[in-house]
């Protein structure tokens, strides 16, 4: 948290959690996707179901996925600027569980056929978290570029990634880790001070033990 | 971000620096941000206060039809000489209005703390910058005051209706308000801090009662009290008059309170003024806002 998170953001109202944060959830989600949205089904749960129509949820989640920031005017008409760009979307109730009142699940299909599976909340005065992507277990703010590591879990494989982050001068801010059990399937997710280059992300690709990688860049496509 | 308000006031008196600037210092160095353009940064934001206050549509209506229209009613009165809180009050209360009604109709906004509460730190610097002509380089040292304050309040207690109540929101912009207009009345750090003290305290246990769950009803109106608490208790610290609990502790207790408010009243949209049978026929008449 720094002064601007005190005095700002500049932003569309009429809520930090249901407005901005749904705003910041669709830009991640854009960016995740990594092509213009096709498709997008939307599924609310908790407060963002009940109070979200009144607070403008829906169109602030639709003008994220348009790549709108959450100080652009046009988010109250995010739905007649979807229709021009040849993004549909749906929106249904849904129960997660014992998650954050503010979640939501997404499902995209990009203009490319990309598909994505997104499980996000908003955790108040606009910060975000992306607890699921395609299933698995992420746990990220999406306020750093962030790496999501697939890998199996055996020993110095996280020593491995650390070298080459470090070798290629990008700090980690924090690191995470997750696993199903010993020896069995294991997420870290890193969140770095730079940009990951795509030969640092081929590299971490190419590295044994390691399944999928999937990086989120602070970057506009 | 400080931890103290004390601690803002001991870097003040050992480094020389007067509040607006040990509180830029401490976050630039942070965020590794040159003092310049972090200075810009905060002027920005100032801007956008008033923009927001400027591009006020007094035509429009939020998506519940609940909220809109109402701070022309202020405005023509204040122009007829009919407020009996006098012009200055009639400006604040008018612009606090202006403002967070605006945010309710999916407008551009500041938050300051927070959405809920954007109307009431604009309010009180716009209005004071127009009765004084004050340049916006001067009035972005009192943005720094306002933030400093709400950052301490951040650290100590919360800033989230839905931790502490409305008291966390409105009562910390009525706080970081009352410290910036101290500043730009000449208030030293001493009457700095007493006036945040001094409004915070006049709001505590405040509940978060929104009815129907959305930011309008009675957040936009308490935007109004917000702001002008923020003047009178500004206006008790210049002339003397001290909070006899010390401005961290008045935090503390904001922050005690909050714990031990009922879920109800955390920004639920179940209980006060949510639960009245007006607040609940309210949220029954809004079922066509259902997805």
């Amino acid at each position: 948290m720094n002064l601007f998170d005190i005095v700002g953001p500049t932003m569309v109202g009429p809520s930090s959690s249901h407005t901005a944060g749904a705003v910041r959830i669709g830009n991640v989600c854009r960016k995740l996707l990594g092509e213009p949205v096709k498709y997008a089904d939307i599924y609310f749960h908790g407060s963002f179901w009940a109070t979200g129509k009144g607070h403008g949820t829906d169109k602030a989640i639709v003008a994220g996925l348009l790549g709108m920031a959450v100080d652009d005017e046009n988010i109250p008409h995010s739905f007649e600027i979807a229709q021009q760009k040849g993004l549909e979307f749906s929106f249904s109730e849904i129960d997660l569980g014992e998650v954050h009142p503010n979640t939501v699940k997404l499902i995209l299909k990009g203009v490319n056929g990309k598909e994505l599976e997104v499980v996000a909340a908003s955790v108040g005065g606009g910060r975000i978290n992306v607890s699921e992507i395609d299933g698995q277990v992420a746990d990220f703010s999406g306020e750093y570029p962030t790496l999501i590591i697939y890998n199996q879990d055996k020993p110095g494989l996280v020593a491995k990634v650390s070298d080459m982050l470090q070798n290629r001068s990008i700090n980690i801010a924090t690191m995470q880790l997750h696993r199903s059990g010993r020896g069995g399937n294991a997420v870290m997710v890193i969140e770095t001070d730079q940009e990951v280059w795509p030969v640092a992300l081929e590299s971490l690709r190419a590295m044994d033990g390691v399944d999928k990688v999937t990086y989120y860049s602070l970057n506009d496509m | 971000m400080y931890k103290s308000l004390l601690d803002i006031c001991t870097v003040c008196d050992s480094q020389g620096l007067s509040f607006w600037e040990a509180v830029q210092k401490e976050d630039a160095k942070e965020q590794n941000i040159d003092l310049a353009d972090h200075f810009n940064m905060m002027k920005n934001l100032y801007l956008a206060m008033k923009s927001s206050n400027d591009k006020y549509d007094e035509k429009i209506k939020s998506t519940s039809g609940l909220v809109g229209g109402e701070a022309a009613k202020v405005h023509d009165r204040r122009l007829e000489g009919k407020l009996l809180c006098g012009d200055f009050c009639g400006m604040v209360m008018e612009k606090a209005l202006r403002i967070s009604e605006s945010n309710a109709c999916m407008k551009r906004i500041v938050a300051a703390p927070t959405a809920g509460s954007c109307g009431v730190v604009p309010a009180c610097l716009i209005s004071f910058q127009e009765k004084d002509g004050l340049d916006d380089d001067e009035m972005t040292k009192a943005l720094y005051v306002a933030a400093g304050i709400g950052g301490v309040i951040a650290c100590r207690a919360s800033l989230s209706g839905a931790e502490g109540g409305c008291q966390a929101e409105i009562g910390s912009a009525s706080a970081m308000a009352a410290g910036a207009l101290a500043y730009l009345q000449g208030g030293d750090n001493k009457q700095i801090c007493n006036a945040a003290a001094l409004a915070l305290k006049g709001l505590l246990g405040l509940a978060c009662d929104p009815v129907a769950g959305l930011v309008e009803v009675p957040c936009v109106k308490r935007n109004v009290i917000g702001s002008v608490n923020a003047v009178t208790s500004s206006d008790m610290a210049m002339a003397g008059i001290y909070s006899k609990i010390d401005p961290d502790q008045v935090i503390d207790a904001m922050k005690s309170i909050g714990r031990g408010m009922n879920p109800s009243i955390k920004e639920t949209g179940m209980g006060g003024l949510a639960a009245t049978p007006d607040g609940r026929a309210i949220r029954e008449g809004l079922s066509h806002l259902k997805m």
